[in-house]
This record gives structure tokens, sequence and C-alpha cells, in this order.
């Protein structure tokens, strides 16, 4: 079994919700509500949910770029959770992300050459001298025109941004990238390039994707294990061939009767949910799909389901189905 | 480039225009006779009709206003009525103590407001950024004539510290720099803070955290050129206001500037020399707006000037 890259233990995010004259916190909104996963070397981990669900906090709390409530994160072996920022400084080199809007995500007062190669001259991996050369062979890696170094991001199409953000989280050598809805901002046709890029860049580089997206299709094309995410909560976990033929929780279920099948003679069976995502201010007691399940007992309302293995490599937080111990 | 600052001093033609016609308008309908004011009430109407034959008061407004037009093309100003100086010779000799008012203070705005919008921007909700908002929401609200005299108070005659009035040395534009940059301080702090909390949120900027660069690197390399825009155009518009400002100022402070100039044209029903300091005015604003617009293009490669 591959090195692990990333454990996440347990992982919890609240925002605070302030209000009164004292700005005093008066409700928490629960992101994330104690998740955990772990990522091997170069391996993709999907993780997937509705929007709000927690998937986005998760993927952040994981680069540290938002501080986690509780819970422990272990980068390469080293635990990050608490380290102090100057120290992690040195590690961020090794684990990078790729946003899902190419539009915001690229300083518009940089050219590609600066963009790209900032952060490996910053922390000593090329000379200023060489970053050049450095820069060139890694557009050349996405995709893009090696004599495109010296524009700016809005001379560019979506696609070929996505690349250049690509490029940028490769320069540094990572062992981890998050892709934090990395496709979803593209037309499909671009979508299945870029993954179809990010899939040969992990053949060829060994790096480790978090996969982060809410849709199924995508996710199921490029991960090797997806997490799905409801609430904050994870609620299932398996290989992706296995998720997708055996589905075990009510949600992912639903979830994949969702995903539309380009054939017009196929008929399926959809899962319509009733209702909406509760708010994850004041999320319900039990499972946190009660409210929504079709198949709900009463136990689900009061005791709250643990993510547990059902089968091998298989995991789900559901009263309906018992440990296979 | 050239192009572009060619039409657009051709584009600023209607504006001087248009501002010589309104200050002329008003200047003849507002109440009050420049001969009266200089011969004074109990004059000879014999007299005042020859006087106001001599400077060309008789004749029908429009004849007026193309004369003051077309002598002003040709780079005169005509004479003032109290002093019979030029009028040019007047701005030439007031402008250059007006000019360095604007600009210290000009120097004080941009050094206080920007550095305080970016320590309250970075430190957002800490006590330095609630108290130097509430500070700049005062500083913006306070009249300069009132600003200027408590200012006068305090560090003047109470403390000693400066003159409070006139213009010999250096040390006299002190305290006037202070009181009118200070205004104009506290609203460029405020853009300051709010174009850089702006930047701060975009992914870039988490982008450029994630690269782990330092946070002085992400704050003065990738926010604050992109930040900076919409403070420039701020800067712009302000120069209009430093302007009226000083008026003010100088007014307060007794400093023989363009300012001081006009209010004393004004009260004295000076035609040629109200004329000639508005337009002059005039063509500094438009001036001052052009090499804003021309800093747009070093601060942000998207605009391209055509």
């Amino acid at each position: 079994m591959p090195a692990k890259i990333v454990e996440v233990h347990d992982l919890v995010k609240y925002f605070p919700i302030k209000g009164g004259v004292f700005q005093k916190t008066i409700a928490n909104v629960k992101a994330v509500d104690g998740v955990s996963f772990y990522i091997q070397r170069g391996e993709t981990f999907g993780l997937v949910g509705e929007s709000g669900c927690g998937k986005t906090t998760a993927g952040r709390c994981v680069l540290r770029l938002i501080e986690p409530t509780k819970g422990k994160i272990i980068f390469n072996g080293i635990e990050i959770t608490n380290m102090k920022e100057k120290e992690l400084r040195r590690l961020r080199p090794k684990m990078q992300i790729i946003f899902q809007d190419p539009y915001s995500s690229l300083n518009p007062r940089l050219t590609i050459k600066d963009i790209i190669g900032e952060a490996m001259v910053y922390h000593g991996i090329v000379s200023s001298k060489d970053s050049e050369k450095r820069v060139k062979e890694l557009l050349d890696m996405v995709g893009l025109s090696s004599e495109h170094i010296n524009r700016y991001p809005h001379e560019f199409s979506g696609g070929q941004r996505q690349r250049i953000c690509i490029a940028r989280a490769l320069s540094t050598e990572p062992d981890l990238i998050v892709c934090d809805e990395a496709v979803s901002a593209l037309d499909v046709s671009i979508q299945s390039q870029i993954l179809k890029l990010l899939e040969n860049l992990q053949q060829k580089l060994g790096v480790a994707y978090l996969f982060i997206s809410h849709a199924l299709n995508v996710v199921k094309y490029i991960s090797h294990r997806i997490g799905v995410m409801y609430l904050g909560k994870m609620v299932e976990a398996a290989e992706s061939e296995e998720l997708y033929s055996h589905p075990l929780h009510p949600y992912t279920k639903a979830l994949i009767s969702a995903v539309p099948v380009p054939d017009p003679k196929v008929k399926r069976q959809k899962i319509i949910l009733r209702g909406d995502v509760p708010s994850p201010i004041n999320p319900p007691a039990g499972c946190r799909f009660v409210s929504r399940c079709p198949y709900a007992m009463s136990i689900c309302k009061e005791t709250e389901p643990q993510l547990q293995e059902v089968a091998s490599m298989h995991s789900v937080a559901c009263h309906l189905y018992k440990e296979t111990s | 480039m050239i192009q572009y600052i060619i039409r657009r001093l051709i584009f600023s033609i209607p504006v001087v225009i248009g501002v010589t016609l309104i200050t002329f308008i008003l200047l003849n309908v507002v109440p009050g006779d420049p001969v009266l004011e200089m011969v004074g009430k109990y004059a000879d109407p014999q007299t005042v009709q020859q006087i106001r034959e001599q400077l060309g008061l008789n004749d029908p407004l429009i004849i007026q206003y193309l004369r003051f037009v077309f002598n002003a093309v040709r780079g005169d100003l005509g004479k003032s009525f109290k002093t019979g100086l030029p009028v040019s010779k007047m701005i030439a000799e007031a402008f250059p103590t007006t000019l360095k008012l604007a600009l210290s203070a000009y120097l004080v705005a941009i050094v206080i407001g920007v550095s305080v919008g970016i320590i309250s921007a970075v430190r957002q909700y800490s006590f330095f950024d609630h108290s130097m908002m509430i500070v700049a929401l005062a500083g913006i609200s306070a009249p300069v004539f009132w600003v200027a005299v408590i200012a006068q108070l305090i560090f003047g005659l109470k403390l000693g510290w400066f003159p409070i009035s006139g213009y010999y040395s250096l040390k006299h534009m002190i305290l006037p720099a202070i009181v009118l940059g200070t205004r104009f301080a506290a609203s460029i702090a405020r853009y300051t803070r709010s174009a850089l909390l702006d930047v701060i949120r975009q992914d870039y900027i988490r982008t450029a955290r994630a690269k782990g660069l330092s946070e002085r690197a992400v704050i003065f390399i990738h926010a604050l050129k992109n930040a900076m825009i919409p403070v420039v155009t701020i800067l712009g518009m302000q120069l209009s206001g430093l302007l009226t400002g000083s008026i003010l100022t100088e007014s307060v402070f007794a400093i023989p500037g363009l300012g001081r100039l006009s209010v004393w044209a004004l009260s004295e029903r000076d035609y040629p020399l109200v004329q000639g300091v508005v337009l002059f005015t005039a063509v500094i604003y438009i001036l001052g707006n052009l090499i804003v617009d021309i800093s747009y293009a070093f601060l942000n490669p998207r605009i391209r000037l055509q």
C-alpha cells in the first residue's frame, strides 16, 4: 500500500455567527463536523456533495487556508494542524490548490511568467535565472505555447487560464493538489481536456489530488476513491467503481440516480429527494439526512450513525447497514 | 498613447469654454458692481461712467465675453481692475505657493491615508481598525476651516510649535499642509481599506498564500497593486478638492496663494482676476485628471489607452 500523503481525523470547522452589541458568538455554522479521510501518494480522492455541504471548507482546511476548529491534519507524516504559519510556509510548496474560477484565481497584474515562476524562485526550487526556462517547460507540459510567457491572464480563454493555474500549481513540485471544483466553470468539451490533462500529469509526476466537485460524473471519471458529504458529514466512502455499482447510503443513491445518462432509451428509476437541505446552523439531531431520507426509521432521529466499514474499503454512515466485523 | 493625450486635450476644449462661460454669466448675475467697489458708493456718476467705458463694461455682454476668450487664447488674461497688474502675472506669483501647499498636503494625505488604510484592512475589525475608521469619519465630516482654527489654537497658540499665519518659511507650511492633508488622508484611508479588503478576498490572494509567500509579499506584491486602482481614481478626484480646500486653508492661515487671491478677487468684484483664476484652475484640474487616466495604464495592464 503506498504511503498516505494526507490523513484527516475528525476535522471540524465551525464559522461563528456574531450578533448583539458586543459581537458575541450567538450560533455556529457547522460547515464541517467531524470528517475523516486519507489520500495516498499518487491517488485521486474525490469529494462530492451538493452546494454548502462543506466540501470546499474541508479542502481548504486540509491546506490550512482556513484554520480548522478541531481535528487533526497530517501531511506527509507531519502534523500540521497547529503548526505556526512560518513553519507551514516551508511545507506549502508541497501542497497546492486549483480554484474553480480561473478568472479570479490569477492575479490580473502579473504576467504568466511571474504567476508561474514566483513561488519556485521564492522557495529556491530554481534560481531566478533559470525560472524562465522552467516556466516554459511547465507551459509546454500543460499544453500552452511558451511564447505566451509575457502575456497577462486577461489575454487567455477560460480553459487556457485553468491550464495556467495547473502549471502554477505544478511549479513547486507538489505532492498534493486540491482541485476545488477545478473544472466546474468550464465548457463540457474543455472540462474533458482538463480532466485528461490532470490524469496524464498524475501518471507522469505521481501527484495526489483531492478532487472536490458537485458533478458526480466528473468525480467518477477521475477519482480512485470517492467520499460523499452531506451537511458537514462524510456519509459514504468507497472506491470509485464500487460506489457507483453498489451505492449504500440513500443520499448517494439519490445522487447517482440524478446523473444524466446520454442515452434517451435508457429507463431509470430516479430518486427525487423531498425538501431542502436543513440549515447547517441547526442540523437535525441523529442522522443529518433524516428529514429527506425515504427509509428513515425512528432510530435515525435519535442516534447519529457513525461511519463504519460494511464491506472491504466501503464505509457508510447509515443505520440500515451493520458493520462487517 | 500620444494620440490619446491629444484627443483628450481636444475633448477638454468644450469643458474650458463651459467653465469660462458659466463663470462669466455668474459674475454678471450676482449683485455688486466692480466700479462702485473701486471708487466707492459716493463717487461722481460721470466718473463711474467713464471708468465703465474704459474697462469695456458698457459693451454688450456677448462682446465682453468674446473679447475675454480671444485675448485668453492669445495668452492675455487682461489686467486686474483693482491693481492694474496683468492677471497672468498675479496668478504666476500666487500659484507656486498654492502648489507647494497642495503638494505637501497631498504627500501628507497619501502617506497617512494609504498606510492607515493598509493596516486597517490587514487587521480588519481590530481596535486599530475601529478607532482609525471613526477618526477618519470625523476627519471627512469636519469642515476644513474649523479644523484649521482648532489646529491654530492648539499647535500654534497653546503649544507654540508652529507659526499660525503668513508664509515666510517652510515652517509656515507645516500646519496648513497637515490640516488640508489629513482631511484627504481620511477619505483615502477609507477607500484604501475597502479596496484592499475586496482584493484580499479574491482567489488569487488565496493562491498567493497557498504558494507559501510571506504575508508581506502577499499584501505588497499581490494585493496592493490591484487595490490601488480605485484609490488612484479618488486621488485624481481629490485634486479639485485640494484646490478648493486650499481656498479655505489659505484664507484661515493668511497664505498668499491662489486660493486667497480668488477670495480677494471675488470680494473686490475684480472680474478679469476671477475669470483668470477660474480658467487657470480648470486647466489644472483637466491636466490632473489626464495624468490620473494615464497612470491607470501603468497600474492595470487590462486598460489600454485608445
